[in-house]
């Protein structure tokens, strides 16, 4: 059973289990019908914030749960409340379905690297053991915090299942939409000035790979999914070829807040720290104990996200390369000349 | 309550409402169609059976548009197509298109930059080369002991802290980048106020500095990298010019245990001549309190001078690295014996201290 199929991942992640062969149910489950094809996967209009779930999951004998249903943007779920509300309060319901049918053996979370914050005081890379210098107070990264704690709860009340909780870095693909790839497609970016945090990205098929492994493997455990390497903000922001708006750290928050108001993007308070300080996360156990290898490393997905997005803007390298060739032309056009 | 309902999607809809069973059998019926098929396609890598439009794309890993080829300076030169034509070229054009190829790489952002968020290619020919005059021409930087630096694999330099701005750490940076036979780069731990500083922040993560914190530095020794480490930290570089060359505090001794963890050597640096470069005659305790500062300090010519009273005294300089004390003879366990992570937290101390003296006494003057 998957849970959130009519977001986007949700959808391709269903579409991926129900072309595997050994998998034989796949439900999906969601409040709003799904806009991508199912293909054989059933869907299941059900809110998991309501106890009803319990009865999907008892009448199916599912086996295997993966909760995706975890939203990061307020404005998509319409309002920071009805978001808490689904993430938090769905998650919990959906555990104590969980808990009290015996058929589930296995539950996948999606999780998310901001459940370790950011901060000045963090270490350059986080491993799935180090615990999160500033607390996170508000937004997503508080939902992602309290999910995993209820799920680590679960762990505890059902040791029979096998627990496995993916921590993702931030998005980015061809078709994914966040608050991150909105930030990107600005025509001007705004950053806090002096601040060039480290970004780590992953792209969206690396990361569905990732979830199928989680889902068909059998390894319990926490685990940092990101691509190899990492980008500094502004070298991102100038591989999209975007001009940038440095602001001063103190009136960052007003700016966001406005850009938020007028809807041009998704600024948290939350979102404005990782905009300053960044977060890296260590992928070692990614590799050794789940055996996972991304595609893409952190520059290829967002090239491909850059690319694919057609987010080229005035300062592409096309256009930065003709200006230097033009340069040159005439630098040595003079010494002919001469 | 409203009941769930189960909707079949590779057929028409046909909404459900009633018993469990039927939905069930439906679902069931139309799960051992899909089987058969199902079965024929690959299981090792599903993603390429999707068939969305993007299945089968693999990164090649070269970007389009190969930016090794475009890199090399006077590759993309129409004046420049054949090797015979490059010798033709005059240096200085050459030179030009080189600052050129470096102005497009960094304004497309094509450069790299490790986990740490180190930056070899602007801290080499940018930010290091600004401060290569002060190294080589102002402070006349003599350095003693480079063999005592291993030209390969993890090293901690443990150094003493002055100079109220930590101008001497970027002199030992260039010290073993320009003078060491390796051309080694050092890996800084800096205090978390470097990094909440605006502007400091950026310049210190593109240079290489990293937080001062075990994981950080046990994962940098690991990798084989030099790491520079200055446990006075504050109380070092803002001490009164009274105090000149008394070591303070080091720490917790925390940069020992990351080195017996990891069972890499500590060199010892000696730093003779940063004292002088701003001398401490004074401290704004208040307005540090105010600013959130460790301190505010009161120089001879600052802050009576205004932006001239930055301008450095040109002493000399002398950087000694000591002796290497190796810790892989411990054993990594050997990180939980505080006692012993305190006589050596001493031993390092006390070997700073006097060389520094020693240093002090071979010294003619301040500034020759």
């Amino acid at each position: 059973m998957v849970t959130g199929v009519s977001r986007y991942l949700g959808g391709r992640f269903t579409q991926l289990l129900q072309a595997d062969p050994d998998i034989t149910r796949v439900i999906g489950v969601d409040v709003v019908p799904p806009r991508q094809d199912l293909g054989d996967a059933e869907f299941v209009r059900a809110d998991i914030r309501n106890p009803i779930i319990g009865k999907v999951i008892a009448q199916a004998e599912v086996d295997t749960v993966v909760h995706m249903a975890v939203i990061a943007t307020p404005l998509g779920a319409g309002g920071r409340a009805t978001m808490k509300e689904i993430n938090v309060i769905g998650t919990m319901q959906l555990l104590a379905a969980c808990q009290k049918a015996p058929s589930v053996r296995k539950l996948v979370v999606k999780s998310s690297t901001s459940v370790y914050g950011s901060s000045p005081s963090d270490p350059a890379m986080f491993t799935e053991d180090q615990e999160p210098h500033a607390l996170a107070r508000t937004g997503y990264a508080k939902d992602s915090v309290e999910v995993e704690s209820y799920v680590r709860g679960f762990a505890r009340r059902r040791p029979d299942v096998a627990v496995t909780m993916l921590r993702f870095a931030n998005f980015v693909g061809p078709t994914v939409q966040t608050a991150l790839t909105s930030y990107f497609s600005l025509p001007v970016v705004p950053t806090v000035l002096g601040f060039d945090p480290r970004l780590q990205f992953v792209h969206e098929r690396d990361g569905l790979e990732a979830l199928w492994r989680a889902t068909v493997g059998d390894h319990g455990g926490t685990f940092n999914i990101a691509g190899d390497g990492v980008l500094t903000l502004s070298q991102a922001i100038r591989r999209a070829g975007r001009p940038t708006a440095p602001l001063p750290q103190p009136v960052a928050p007003w700016i966001g807040q406005l850009l938020r108001r007028l809807h041009v993007a998704d600024f948290s308070l939350e979102q404005m720290r990782f905009l300053s300080y960044g977060r890296v996360v260590d992928t070692t156990r990614m590799r050794d104990v789940l055996g996972f290898e991304p595609r893409y490393s952190t520059v290829e997905a967002f090239d491909d996200f850059v690319a694919r997005q057609r987010l080229h803007g005035p300062l592409s390298k096309d256009n930065v390369t003709a200006v230097e060739r033009r340069l040159v032309d005439i630098v040595s056009r003079g010494r002919v000349g001469a | 309550m409203p009941d769930a309902r189960v909707i079949p999607i590779d057929g028409p809809e046909r909404p459900r409402r009633g018993s469990p069973d039927a939905a069930r059998d439906a679902v069931a019926a139309g799960a051992a169609r899909a089987t058969g098929e199902r079965a024929r396609r690959r299981r090792s890598s599903p993603l390429l059976d999707t068939g969305s439009p993007e299945a089968g794309v693999v990164p090649t890993g070269v970007a389009p548009g190969d930016p090794a080829a475009e890199a090399r300076p006077g590759g993309p030169m129409p004046g420049a197509a054949g090797p015979g034509a490059a010798e033709q070229v005059p240096e200085w054009e050459r030179k030009a298109a080189a600052v050129l190829a470096f102005v497009r790489r960094r304004l497309t952002g094509d450069y790299e930059v490790d986990e740490f968020g180190f930056d070899p290619e602007l801290t080499d020919s940018v930010l290091l080369a600004a401060m290569r005059p002060l190294y080589r021409s102002y402070f006349r930087v003599e350095t003693r002991g480079l063999e005592n630096v291993p030209a390969e694999g993890g090293a901690l330099i443990v150094g003493n802290h002055s100079g109220t701005v930590p101008v001497d750490s970027i002199m030992t940076q260039l010290a073993l980048l320009d003078d060491h036979p390796a051309h080694r780069h050092l890996r800084m731990l800096g205090a978390d106020l470097v990094f909440k500083t605006p502007v400091v922040s950026e310049l210190a993560r593109r240079t290489g500095t990293t937080l001062a914190c075990n994981e950080d530095a046990e994962r940098l020794l690991r990798k084989g990298a030099l790491v520079g480490v200055w446990p006075e930290g504050f109380k070092g570089i803002g001490k009164p010019f009274s105090e000149r060359y008394k070591l303070q505090r080091f720490g917790r001794g925390g940069f020992v245990s990351a080195a017996l963890r990891t069972g890499t050597p500590i060199v010892p640096c000696s730093i003779v001549g940063a004292e002088e470069i701003y001398p401490i005659i004074g401290d704004l305790r208040t307005l540090a309190r105010v600013l959130g500062l460790p301190y505010v300090p009161v120089t001879p010519t600052f802050p009576w001078l205004g932006p001239l009273g930055a301008i450095p005294l040109p002493s000399k300089w002398i950087i000694e690295f000591g002796e290497p004390i190796q810790t892989s003879t411990y054993g990594s366990a050997a990180a939980d014996d505080p006692m012993l992570v305190f006589n050596l937290t001493d031993q390092v101390r006390e070997t700073i201290q006097h060389t520094l003296y020693r240093l002090l006494m071979q010294r003619r003057s301040v500034f020759f």
